[in-house]
């Protein structure tokens, strides 16, 4: 298995199935999901609507439980919540009674790792996501791409190996959202962590990505696994290479037409 | 200057409603024990503080409501907690909550005074017990009204119970314990009235029972005025608080009965 970044495997999946039970009526979003993600490398995720990439997520943080098949996470299956995980979700989910500050130290909290000590690392953190300056302002008082910038720097401040992303981008304006790929590639290059990013946008999944997991439709298993080999760091010019084109297209034809939100 | 010129339409309003008011009592020559006219509640209203003492009584009144509401909401909060905490509290402690939430204050009002004396600790009691269910729910609510997404945050850190309590529940409860005192607050009020209805020798629910046996209803009228400035003073300073504790949800205007 080549994989950009080398080392061993951060993240193993083993025949993962989830099927959700409500009364009589079961749901199966994933139907059988093998996949090894490299230490350091960037794993785009793209997939119809509800074919389990959120489900998928869960699993992976352990707030969920799989129905059968097995998760290790840097060499230790997942029973439950840990902390070498850090997450980014779709909303920013922060909390308005806690300054922008003090929103990126809540893993520190939880952790109970030394608050002195990281408070100098969340300010750096900021400084990193384009937010220095901003450390006594509440989230209410950002926009909606500093809100999810102030995310990002949380998801990193205990300095979990493993970043997983849901959709942390589906809110945002094409223009911003560009500028934040940009940012999170550079992020991504500067702390050298393992990223599983889950993404409508092909072309997202593609300028992000070391491999592109495509996935069917419900219930969801992997299609076909696409590596990007263009050289890093990669810019907005990029994307208008053939090469890059090509890719697109690819996925695109994977996932039936680009019926789901292919345009970046 | 802006706050002034925004006061000055009802200000203005105001005027006018008690100069017709004055004019019709004084033009139809309406009998003083039935609706006394502006100028005769103003003068009751300064006797009222010279010579009977209506300070005095006000602050035995607003005395009660604050303590009892302080009380009231407390045991509000603790139980509210409690029940979150654990589950099973609420299934054991919420039905007699809810049975005697659905008996009318007043109708055990007498028995209080009868437990607890014509003193002020029996207006304590019965305004703790109405200032306790506002709370009460919206704590229960407001524990309980956690996004599933800021839950799954805490619980991917491995967050225990209680620090996703310190952390999450507490601070999003806070907007609903808001509410919550502001109608406990009001209700406060209330409560001492009724209490001292029943049963005091003090206090202004006392003076008006007093002012409506002599038929002195300019006085009465008067205690009302009392009343409402109470009223008001204490739903301002709650808000004051409430603006400086729960500083990012917008201060909302809840039901007031
Ligand atoms: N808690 C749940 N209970 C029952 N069914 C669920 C639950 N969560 C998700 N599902 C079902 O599982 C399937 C996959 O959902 P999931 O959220 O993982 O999709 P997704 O790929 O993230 O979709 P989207 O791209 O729209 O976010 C859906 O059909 C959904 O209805
Ligand atoms: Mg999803």
């Amino acid at each position: 298995m080549e994989h950009a970044g080398g080392g061993g495997a951060a993240l193993e999946i083993r025949g993962l199935r989830m099927v959700y039970r409500r009364g009589d009526a079961a749901v199966e979003a994933i139907a059988g999901l093998d996949l090894d993600v490299a230490d350091r490398e960037f794993v785009a995720i793209v997939g119809p609507s509800g074919c389990g990439k959120s489900t998928l997520l869960k699993l992976v943080t352990g707030l969920r439980q799989a129905t059968s098949g097995r998760i290790t996470l840097h060499g230790r299956p997942v029973a439950g919540p840990r902390p070498d995980v850090g997450i980014v979700f779709q909303s920013p989910v922060l909390f308005p009674w806690r300054t922008v500050l003090d929103n990126v130290l809540l893993p520190a909290d939880v952790l109970k790792l030394p608050r002195a000590q990281y408070t100098d690392r969340a300010k750096e953190l900021l400084e990193l996501v384009g937010l220095g300056g901003f450390e006594t302002m509440y989230p209410q008082e950002l926009s909606g791409g500093m809100q999810q910038r102030a995310a990002i720097a949380r998801a990193l401040v205990h300095d979990a190996p493993l970043l997983l992303m849901d959709e942390p981008f589906g809110a945002l304006d094409a223009m911003t959202r560009e500028q934040m790929n940009l940012e999170l590639q550079r992020i991504w290059a500067a702390s050298r962590k393992t990223v599983v990013f889950i993404t409508h946008s092909i072309a997202e999944a593609v300028f992000l990505a070391d491999r592109i997991v495509v996935m069917s439709p419900r219930p969801g298993r992997i299609l076909e696994i696409i590596s990007n080999p263009m050289p890093r760091l990669r810019t907005m010019e990029d994307t208008l290479s053939p090469e890059f084109g090509a890719m697109v297209h690819h996925v695109r034809g994977l996932l039936g037409g680009g019926g789901t939100g292919a345009a970046l | 200057m802006a706050r002034l010129r925004h006061a000055a339409l009802p200000l203005t309003v105001f005027v006018i409603f008690l100069a017709v008011w004055e004019a019709i009592i004084r033009g139809l020559e309406v009998p003083s024990y039935l609706v006394p006219a502006p100028s005769a509640v103003a003068g009751a209203f300064w006797r009222g503080f010279t010579q009977a003492r209506y300070l005095d009584h006000a602050m035995i009144t607003g005395f009660q409501a604050i303590a009892g509401f302080i009380a009231g909401s407390l045991l509000g909060i603790a139980i509210g907690a409690m029940v979150v905490v654990f589950p099973v509290a609420e299934r054991i402690v919420y039905p007699y909550i809810v049975a005697l939430q659905t008996v009318p204050k007043v109708a055990v009002a007498p028995l209080i005074i009868v437990w607890f004396g014509f003193g002020i600790e029996s207006k304590i009691v019965i305004v703790a017990l109405v200032s306790l269910f506002p709370v009460l729910v919206n704590v229960i609510a407001g524990l309980k009204a956690v996004d599933q997404d800021r839950l799954d945050l805490m619980s991917a850190l491995g967050a225990t119970r209680w620090q996703i309590m310190r952390y999450l529940r507490l601070p999003n409860a806070l907007p609903f314990v808001f509410a919550g005192l502001n109608t406990a607050i009001v209700f406060s009020v209330i409560g001492a009235i009724v209490g001292e209805f029943v049963g005091a020798n003090k206090g202004i629910g006392f003076l008006i029972l007093q002012a409506n046996f002599a038929l002195d209803i300019a006085a009465a009228f008067a205690l009302f005025v009392v009343l409402s400035i109470m009223g008001v003073t204490m739903h301002a300073t709650l808000q004051w608080i409430q603006r400086k504790v729960v500083f990012w949800s917008r201060a909302e205007e809840h039901f007031r009965p």
